[in-house]
C-alpha cells in the first residue's frame, strides 16, 4: 500500500512534466494543424537554458525556471518567424517534416554548446520529508514543488484561455479556423502567442525533468512519445485534456514498474496511445481530429 | 590515398548508397505516392536486418539463431516480417489523419528498439549480433564488389516494380488520395484499403533494405537503428531527390549519402577531442540542408512527373 502511494507520487511528478509538454503540443496542433515533433527538444533546450542561468547567475533552479521559460518562448517565436512561417502556406505536413528536422538541429546545437554528458542542476542528495502518518511515506520537497507549480501554470493557462480576448481568439481558431478568420481574428498574432505559451511550458517541462532527474541532450526526445500519447489521450487540440492525459500516462508509466521491467516504461505510454487510437481516436475530451 | 583503397572506399560508398536508395524508395511508396507520413523507418529497417540475421547466422548460445538459411530466404523473411509490422500499424492508423500515423510510427520504432535492446534471448541485446556472412560464398559474387552488384540488382528490381506500380491504375488511386482525399472517396475508392496497401508495400521494401544492410555490415546492434541514421537521413534523401519520383529517391540517396560522407571527411580533420562536437555539427548541417530544401525547392532535384494519361480514341 505504502509502495503504491509512493509510486503514485512519482507518477504525479512525471504526469506534471508530461502535461506541461502536452498542453503545448495540443495547442500547436489545434491552431497550426500539425504535430510538432521538435517539442521534445524544446523541452531539452529549455532545461539547458535554465542550466546556464543557474551556472552563470547562481540562481536556484526554481528562480531559473521563469528565466528559462521566457528564454524558450523567445526561441520558439524566432524559430517560427525564421522557418515555420515560410512554409505555413503549404500543406501542414511539410511543417511536420520541418519540425522533425528542427528537432535534430536543436539537439545537435545543444550538444555543441553544452556537450553530451549527463549534467545536474545541483549536486548532493536532497533529504525527503518523512510522513509517519502515512506509514513512513517519503516525499521530496522538489516533487511537491513540481506538482504545485505545474498546477499553478495550468490554472494560469486556463484563466488566459477563458478570460482574455487573445485566449478566446485562440480557442476560436482551434475550434473553427475558417469561421475565426472571417470574423477578423488576427491569425499571425494568435500564432505567435501560441508559440510563446508552447515554448514557455516546454521549458517548464524540461526544467522539471532536469530537477527530477538529470540533463541530457536526448532527454526531451525520449519524452516526446509519452507527451504525444498524453495529448492524444486528452483529445488533441484540447489543452485541458492534455492535463488529464499527462497525469493518466505519467501515473500508468510509473505504476507499470510494479509489474514489468522499468525499461519498458515508454511502451506503456505507447500501448495506451494505440488502444486510444483504435477505440476512441478523438480522445477523452473530443479533440479536433 | 592509393588507387586500390580509393576503389575499395568507392565500393563501400556505393553499397551504402544503394541500401539507402532501397529505403528511400520504400518511403517514396508511402510518402511520395500516397502522402503517408512514416518517421519510424529505423524500426522497419531494424526488423528487416535482425530477421535476416537470425535466419541466416550459424548457431549461437547467446541469441536465437542457428537456422543457417540461405541469403535469399533471409531477405524474404526480412521483407515479410517488416510487412507484418507495417500491416499492424497501418490497420490502426489507416482511417486517421497522417499526423497520427507519424506519431504511431515513431512509437513503433522506439518500441522495436527497446525490444531489441532488452530481449537478449532473441537479439543478444546491446552486445549485438556479429558474424553475419556475405552471401554466395564460394561464387565470384563473394567479394565487396560482388555484393555491390547484388545490392544494385535489388535497387533495379525495386525500381522497376515501383515504376510499374506508379504508372498502374493502382498508383493513380494512390496519387488521387494524396491530392484529394474526399474526391477519391467520392469516386468510390476505399481510402483506408489503398493506404494500407501502400504502407505495407513501403514497409516491406524497408525491411528488404534492412536485410541488405545486415549482410553488408556483418554486425548489428541497437545503436545502429537510432532515428538519426535510419529515419532522418532517408527523409532528407527523399525530399532532396524529389518525393514522388523513384529516380529522385535513388539520386537523393547517392547525393545525400555523398554529402554526409564528405562532412565526415571534413570533421575527421578536427582533433579527436572534438569528436562528439564534430558528430553534432554534421547532424546540424544535414538538418539545415533539409530546411533549406523545404523553403527553397520543396519539389526536390528531380520533381515528380506523373505519367501522361493515354488519350482516349474518339
Amino acid at each position: 500500500m505504502n509502495d503504491i502511494l509512493q509510486i503514485l507520487i512519482y507518477g504525479m511528478v512525471l504526469g506534471s512534466v508530461l502535461s506541461m509538454g502536452a498542453i503545448g503540443v495540443s495547442m500547436i496542433f489545434g491552431i497550426l494543424r500539425f504535430a510538432h515533433f521538435a517539442h521534445g527538444d524544446f523541452m531539452t533546450l529549455g532545461a539547458y537554458i535554465g542550466l546556464t542561468f543557474i551556472a552563470v547567475m547562481g540562481l536556484s533552479p526554481w528562480f531559473a525556471l521563469p528565466a528559462a521559460m521566457i528564454g524558450m518562448a523567445v526561441v520558439a517565436v524566432v524559430i517560427d518567424q525564421l522557418l515555420y512561417r515560410r512554409i505555413r502556406r503549404t500543406q501542414p505536413v511539410i511543417l511536420l517534416i520541418s519540425s522533425f528536422g528542427m528537432a535534430l538541429i536543436l539537439r545537435s546545437l545543444i550538444q555543441l554548446i553544452w556537450g553530451s554528458e549527463n549534467q545536474t542542476y545541483a549536486s548532493g542528495i536532497q533529504f525527503p520529508w518523512r510522513l509517519d502518518v502515512l506509514g513512513g511515506l517519503r516525499i521530496k520537497p522538489d516533487h511537491v514543488w513540481i506538482v504545485l507549480i505545474s498546477l499553478g501554470l495550468v490554472a494560469g493557462v486556463h484563466l488566459f484561455l477563458t478570460r482574455t480576448r487573445m485566449g478566446k481568439a485562440m480557442r476560436a481558431m482551434s475550434d473553427n479556423m475558417d469561421l475565426a478568420l472571417v470574423s477578423g481574428i488576427p491569425a499571425e498574432r494568435v500564432i505567435i502567442v501560441t508559440w510563446i505559451i508552447g515554448g514557455a511550458l516546454a521549458a517548464a517541462a524540461g526544467v522539471f525533468l532536469g530537477i527530477d532527474t538529470r540533463l541530457h541532450p536526448v532527454m526531451g526526445w525520449t519524452t516526446l512519445l509519452p507527451v504525444f500519447a498524453a495529448a492524444i489521450l486528452g483529445g488533441i487540440g484540447r489543452p485541458y485534456g492534455a492535463i488529464v492525459g499527462g497525469m493518466v500516462i505519467g501515473i500508468s508509466m510509473e505504476m507499470s514498474t510494479l509489474f514489468i521491467s522499468a525499461a519498458y516504461k515508454p511502451a506503456v505510454a505507447f500501448a495506451i496511445m494505440v488502444v486510444m487510437l483504435i477505440f476512441r481516436p478523438q480522445g477523452i475530451f473530443k479533440g479536433t481530429l | 590515398m592509393e588507387l586500390a583503397s580509393l576503389f575499395a572506399y568507392l565500393i563501400s560508398f556505393l553499397t551504402f548508397a544503394g541500401i539507402y536508395a532501397v529505403l528511400a524508395m520504400g518511403l517514396n511508396t508511402q510518402w511520395g505516392f500516397t502522402g503517408q507520413f512514416n518517421i519510424g523507418i529505423a524500426g522497419f529497417f531494424a526488423v528487416g536486418a535482425y530477421t535476416s540475421a537470425i535466419l541466416t547466422t550459424p548457431e549461437s548460445p547467446a541469441y536465437l539463431g542457428g537456422l543457417g538459411m540461405p541469403f535469399l530466404v533471409g531477405l524474404a523473411g526480412a521483407t515479410l516480417a517488416s510487412a507484418l509490422i507495417g500491416l499492424v500499424i497501418g490497420r490502426i492508423t489507416a482511417k486517421l489523419r497522417t499526423d497520427y500515423l507519424a506519431i504511431a510510427t515513431i512509437g513503433i520504432a522506439e518500441m522495436i528498439r527497446l525490444f531489441i535492446k532488452n530481449e537478449d534471448w532473441l537479439t543478444n541485446g546491446v552486445r549485438g549480433i556479429a558474424g553475419i556472412e556475405r552471401p554466395f560464398a564460394g561464387t565470384p559474387l563473394d567479394s565487396p564488389f560482388g555484393y555491390l552488384l547484388v545490392v544494385v540488382a535489388f535497387v533495379v528490381l525495386v525500381y522497376f516494380l515501383l515504376e510499374r506500380a506508379y504508372a498502374s491504375p493502382w498508383g493513380r488511386v494512390l496519387r488521387a488520395i494524396r491530392e484529394n482525399e474526399p474526391a477519391t472517396a467520392a469516386a468510390g475508392k476505399s481510402i483506408a484499403r489503398f493506404r494500407l496497401q501502400a504502407f505495407v508495400l513501403g514497409a516491406a521494401i524497408m525491411g528488404l533494405g534492412g536485410g541488405l544492410y545486415a549482410h553488408f555490415f556483418g554486425f548489428l546492434s541497437p545503436e545502429a537503428f537510432m532515428p538519426l541514421y535510419g529515419t532522418f537521413l532517408v527523409w532528407v534523401m527523399l525530399i532532396a531527390g524529389g518525393s514522388g519520383n523513384n529516380r529522385g529517391a535513388i539520386l537523393g540517396a547517392v547525393v545525400v549519402w555523398g554529402v554526409w560522407t564528405l562532412t565526415e571527411l571534413a570533421t575527421d580533420l578536427l582533433p579527436t577531442e572534438y569528436a562528439t562536437q564534430a558528430a553534432a555539427l554534421r547532424v546540424l548541417l544535414i538538418g539545415v540542408l533539409l530546411q533549406v530544401i523545404l523553403v527553397t525547392r520543396p519539389q526536390g532535384i528531380l520533381p515528380e512527373k506523373p505519367p501522361k494519361l493515354i488519350a482516349r480514341k474518339k
